[in-house]
């Protein structure tokens, strides 16, 4: 299976956890993002996900390159949704199997904390006050800091 | 040369791509930018602000002093929100 996976079509998580564990190994994390309910924000009517093609699967081939030096891995999956999204829809899935526990979930995190600030990705809301894109925040860029001091 | 813009840059060029022939006495992507800003209004607004902006050379993170050449594909975009 392809590591990483750009497409407007929707991820089928179960189908992802069994090409993972298919690695043999004892250990598989998986993390979904997912676009907020409408529970949670009223006003949202749905999320529209731009990228550069091309420099989007460079830069998260590189991310990847940079976790399995990192931890031992033997499985690493990442799918990017782009197009409009509603509320509740899946965005982006990000699994990795290992033979050990911590350097599933670490690098699991090492990997979306990259994706977060490096993969050339824009949203853009859209709700019922009007449309806007939206700000990257600083936090995600301080999250970086706990991979650089721990190397 | 190639430019590309993405999400609000976009939005104010007009345009996600154009092609452009590299003026001999722009050497580097800020250069590029103050050329880039004389196109259009929408140009200028997208343009005008470099520190809030990325810039890639054939698909790869650059700076505004990374030097250019007329075979290069630039990208102007806003800081990333993906994930």
């Amino acid at each position: 299976m392809q590591k990483i996976l750009i497409s407007e079509a929707d991820f089928e998580i179960r189908a992802e956890y069994d090409a993972l564990k298919k690695t043999g190994v004892g250990a598989v994390v998986m993390f979904a993002g997912i676009v907020r309910d409408t529970a949670k924000d009223p006003q949202l009517i749905a999320m529209t996900l731009e990228h550069y093609p091309g420099m989007t699967e460079q830069e998260i081939e590189n991310i990847i390159l940079q976790a399995e030096a990192r931890w031992p891995l033997q499985g690493v999956r990442v799918i990017h949704r782009v197009g409009r999204l509603l509320p509740q829809e899946n965005i982006v899935f990000v699994g990795t199997a290992s033979a050990h526990r911590a350097a599933a979930f670490e690098s699991a995190a090492f990997i979306m904390d990259y994706l977060k600030t490096n993969a050339p990705f824009w949203k853009k809301e859209e709700s019922k006050t009007g449309s806007a894109w939206v700000d990257a925040r600083q936090a995600d860029e301080t999250a970086l800091h706990k991979w650089r001091l721990h190397k | 040369m190639k430019i590309l813009y993405f999400a609000w840059m976009r939005e104010h060029t007009g345009c996600s791509t154009e092609e452009i022939r590299l003026p001999e006495n722009v050497t580097t992507i800020s250069e590029l930018a103050v050329y880039l800003r004389g196109r259009s209004a929408g140009h200028d607004t997208a343009l005008r602000n470099l520190k809030t902006v990325r810039v890639a050379i054939n698909r790869k993170y650059a700076n505004l002093e990374s030097p250019i050449t007329d075979s290069d594909e630039i990208a102007f975009f806003p800081p990333v929100t993906g994930g």
